[in-house]
């Protein structure tokens, strides 16, 4: 093998690098000395984010068991960004509450080893390999939702995502095992040429799809994650709402498209009655949560049943949109994960009540929550807008009116409590108004990263143009 | 840089510069200039319209168009006809009365300010735009600002109201955009390129059966913020608890668009829809002109009056775009004018007597004619304009709508417009009863005499509103020849 060939695991490679220099440096810097880690991870990462952006070539390693195109590198670099802004939003956390019980290196190793199995997964070539990348990106996380060790709910959170995950993955290695069975092989390019819409077939492809409906939290596979987002760290649940979710719908649409194309008559049913399910179970449950991380949840539950209206299509139109929105998705629900954190760290309060009359002591803040609910709502001239009308131009493109009717619906029901949140925020006015305070450079950093992407991502064409061309690759 | 474009780039630039705006006087003398060149950028428009009308026969004058997403043919394209040019300058008049009459806005007027010029670039950017996208970003980014301005400036059950009419209005823009999407789908019918241009779409003959199942997705998705009966409930709890620029604005510029739409998309690319289901919405837009008509006579609260009869006025305007002549037709867009000036006038003398009196109920109030005799006079004379008195821009509009609505000869045609015609006697009864009991009759209570005279900003607010009305009134036919020969190619289109 020659060793530019190595070059398609840049990526990954310098990661790992990352992950174990941060091993050496928590061995030999000294005690007093340890919140300096955070400067420097945030700098090393931000290193890497910016050499993802140089162009690599096409290509697979061992076997096929690992590949890369122009698509998969794009959406590393898409997922690079987000880390880069939820470890931004994280500095402060981290400072204050984990370096002093010496943990603060290991949040970023766990981070790091999350993400490295999610660049596994994306990248994969065969369904071994996307275990692998799955259960690596996965158990880092249950051990990172426990972070906040003392506190009850967090390692709740923990328990419940590791129990809970772990079912998931067995039943999603069942499905393989069948598919495996029918098909003869692990191999993404043998099963494509050989898969038939026999009995075992399906019921392999619905098994294995339940495994990463979970990741995505689809319903009715949702159960874990309200209660994981409110006991999780706040920078740990927003890594699962954009991160890991944007990671698994992307694994999700390259198989459904290429692997299990020929089963799209199946999988489109699947599909259409779980979009309708996702939009209005997450959206009715939304109404009347009081705490925004579960508001959140909710939310990003919907969000996902958006989604499946670009999943449905099997198009290159749907792979467009969907990665389109997911980049968007990161962005819009980075800002409003970001306040919420920030006014968490500063005054411990977590209910929309809190939030009243926000804007008249902290204007900034509200502003900044209005755009990111604004983008998840999909108002324009923001990105979100874009992100949703094109997701439902996808939907419609095959014809599913009655779907993107549906959505529609759903899309004016989720006004409604992303307004509850601007009408405390804006409306309203209180006594008890969370008091004017100032955020560190690394959280505002991490704020004004996500109003810009808000600002820019929708009305600037040439990023979807990029997406879609580069999208041609599938399909 | 095209004269079209700087509608929407001059009110943006107000924007940016109201954002360093720290108090009232700074945010106001800057919304103000800004309004100044937006009526001066109308009025420039309209005298260089004329000039271009004289030599270019095109359906769209200063055209402009740019790609903007290529793989969805998504273009930024602007172009105007003579509706669109009235429109504007209706927009940019009621924009700046709006301004004057909010000259006293002390709480966060730096805000307040740039959600109603965010609100204007909406209107103007959907007025010019012939691309069906962006016009349905404009649609979006006209009516969200409304929760801001009648959430946080709103009296009454302000929040209640906000929430209403924002949930409302999107969710129509929701139900539009599968509209939209569904004429966008078949505008490749002919074999051509999918589209999104108004235009181009015009051409194309989209399938029948297209046609039936998306024109009333379309049409109801712009007649809700044109308040169609049953749709109407929004209005008029949002016109009372809003403040009253807003009112001004929402009900004078912002209920336009519903018509505008019907008539530029729903009806010009949906033509054998428009046959398909005319019969339908005839019945609920006669039965709102009615039911609007009605409550409000039963109303006490001086801006219910005025919502309801909104209602009622752009009841007729739907009315009249569903007779599908060139007569009626035109009569729509006179009505939506006339409507947009007086009921921008009427809510601006609301809230300046609401200012004084503190008490918007019609009860309480008696003989303001003799304490503030400007405001009561102008009262009347709105007042007059709506029950369509000849001599002022109401009668012009109105009778074309009946005139129009007469050429057609069946029964159902005949029941329908002579109901709606009923409707110009109930006016008159709401319109009068608060007439005598608001402004004749003795002065009702002690206070009253103490009151403010009008000031120099209202009074330009109120000859802002009040010139065209009678500008209209008196000379309406340079007005009329304009719009009937933008009519044409459209009519050509549907009939």
């Amino acid at each position: 093998m020659e060793i530019d060939t190595f070059l398609l695991l840049r990526q990954e490679i310098s990661l790992l690098a990352i992950a174990l220099l941060l091993l050496i440096v928590e061995i030999f810097i000294s005690e007093n000395k340890k919140s300096l880690v955070i400067p420097l991870v945030i700098f090393l990462f931000g290193v890497h984010t910016l050499l993802g952006f140089l162009p690599m070539e096409d290509g697979s390693l061992f076997g096929d068991m690992f590949r890369t195109n122009g698509m998969i590198h794009f959406f590393k670099n898409i997922l690079n960004l987000g880390v880069l802004i939820v470890m931004l939003q994280a500095a402060d956390w981290v400072k204050e509450k984990i370096v002093a019980q010496h943990r603060g290196t290991e949040f970023f190793i766990l981070l790091f080893s999350s993400l490295l199995g999610i660049y596994f997964m994306v990248s994969s070539g065969d369904f071994l390999m996307f275990y692998l990348g799955l259960e690596l990106s996965t158990l880092p996380l249950a051990s990172l939702a426990a972070f906040e060790i003392f506190k009850m709910k967090s390692s709740e959170a923990g328990i419940k995502l590791i129990l809970s995950s772990a079912l998931a993955s067995g039943i999603s290695l069942f499905g393989i095992s069948l598919l495996y069975a029918t098909s003869g092989s692990i191999y993404f390019a043998d099963i494509m040429g050989s898969i038939t819409g026999n009995d075992l077939t399906i019921l392999g492809m619905v098994l294995f799809f339940a495994g990463l409906a979970f990741k995505i939290s689809l319903v009715p596979f949702h159960f874990w994650t309200a209660d994981v987002y409110e006991g999780a760290p706040i920078s740990i649940a927003s890594y699962l709402s954009v991160i890991s979710k944007g990671a698994a719908v992307f694994i999700l649409m390259i198989l459904l498209f290429t692997v299990l194309k020929p089963l799209m008559q199946y999988w489109e049913n699947m599909i259409y009655a779980l979009a309708i399910l996702t939009m209005f179970i997450g959206n009715l449950f939304a109404l009347r949560q009081q705490n925004m991380k579960r508001f959140l949840a909710f939310s990003s539950i919907a969000q996902a049943g958006f989604i499946l209206l670009g999943l449905i299509t099997g198009t290159q139109l749907g792979t467009a949109t969907v990665v389109y929105f997911v980049l968007i998705y990161i962005f819009s629900n980075l800002a409003a994960f970001g306040v919420v954190q920030s006014i968490s760290l500063q005054t411990g309060k977590e209910n929309m009540k809190d939030y009243e009359g926000l804007y008249r002591t902290n204007p900034k803040l509200s502003l900044v929550m209005m755009l990111g609910l604004f983008s998840l709502a999909g108002i324009p001239p923001v990105a979100g807008f874009f992100g949703k009308f094109f997701l439902f131009t996808a939907a419609a493109s095959k014809g599913y009116y009655l779907l993107v009717f549906l959505a529609v619906v759903n899309v004016t029901i989720a006004l409604y409590y992303y307004l509850l949140v601007i009408r405390a925020m804006f409306l309203r006015t209180s006594e008890e108004a969370i008091p004017f305070f100032k955020n560190k450079i690394f959280m505002r950093l991490g704020l004004i990263i996500t109003v810009v992407g808000i600002l820019l991502l929708g009305v600037y064409s040439p990023v979807y143009d990029y997406i879609y061309a580069l999208s041609a690759t599938f399909n | 840089m095209d004269i079209l474009s700087l509608f929407i780039i001059v009110p943006l630039l107000t924007v940016l510069a109201l954002l360093f705006a720290n108090d009232l006087k700074r945010a106001r003398i800057i919304a103000m200039i800004g309004s100044i060149l937006q009526l001066a950028m109308s009025v420039n428009l309209l005298f260089a319209y004329f000039k271009e009308r004289a030599v270019n026969d095109d359906i769209m004058v200063f055209t402009r168009d740019l790609v903007w997403f290529k793989d969805f043919n998504i273009h930024y394209s602007v172009g105007v006809d003579g509706i669109s040019v009235a429109l504007l300058l209706l927009t940019s008049l009621v924009v700046l009365a709006g301004v004057f009459i909010s000259w006293k806005m002390k709480e966060l007027p730096k805000e307040f300010f740039i959600s109603l010029i965010i609100l204007s670039t909406g209107v103007y950017g959907f007025f010019i735009s012939l691309d069906l996208f962006t016009m349905f970003v404009f649609f979006e980014i006209a009516v969200i600002p409304m929760f801001l301005l009648i959430g946080i400036w709103g009296s009454g059950p302000r929040e209640y109201a906000a929430m209403k009419l924002t949930l409302m209005l999107m969710g129509a823009s929701a139900i539009l955009l599968v509209g939209i999407l569904g004429i966008y789908f078949n505008s490749a019918a002919d074999g051509g390129a999918l589209t999104f241009n108004i235009l181009e779409i015009a051409k194309v003959n989209i399938p029948v059966e297209a046609q039936k199942l998306f024109f009333p997705l379309t049409f109801i998705g712009f007649a809700v913020i044109g308040a169609l009966f049953p749709f109407h409930t929004w209005s008029p709890d949002g016109h009372a608890s809003a403040p009253t620029a807003v009112s001004m604005l929402h009900a004078g510029v912002l209920m336009k668009l519903g018509g505008y739409g019907v008539f530029r998309v729903a009806m010009y690319l949906l033509p054998e829809g428009t046959l398909h289901w005319s019969w339908f919405f005839i019945v609920l837009a006669a039965f709102g002109v009615i039911y609007g008509a009605f409550a409000a006579i039963r109303q006490t609260d001086l801006k219910y009056i005025n919502a309801y009869s909104s209602v009622s006025h752009l009841g007729l305007v739907l009315f009249a775009l569903l007779m599908l002549n060139k007569t009626a037709w035109n009569g729509a867009i006179l009505q939506s004018l006339s409507h947009g000036f007086m009921t921008a006038l009427f809510f601006a003398l609301i809230g300046m007597i609401y200012g004084r009196t503190h008490t918007r109920d019609v009860t309480k109030l008696g003989g303001l004619l003799k304490v503030i005799p400007f405001i009561s006079a102008t009262y009347v004379i709105a007042g007059l304009a709506s029950l369509g008195l000849p001599g002022f821009s109401g009668f012009v509009a109105e009778m074309n709508i009946f005139v129009g609505a007469f050429e057609h000869a069946e029964l159902p045609y005949r029941i329908a417009t002579i109901f709606a015609i009923s409707a110009i006697v109930v006016t008159a009864v709401y319109i009068l009863r608060v007439v005598g009991i608001m402004l004749m009759g003795p002065v009702k209570n002690e206070s009253f005499l103490a009151m403010e005279k009008v000031t120099w900003y209202e009074k330009t607010g109120i000859l802002l509103m009040l010139l065209p009305i009678i500008g209209i009134g008196v000379a309406p036919l340079w007005l009329s020849e304009m719009i009937l020969k933008s009519i044409q190619p459209f009519i050509q289109g549907v009939l």
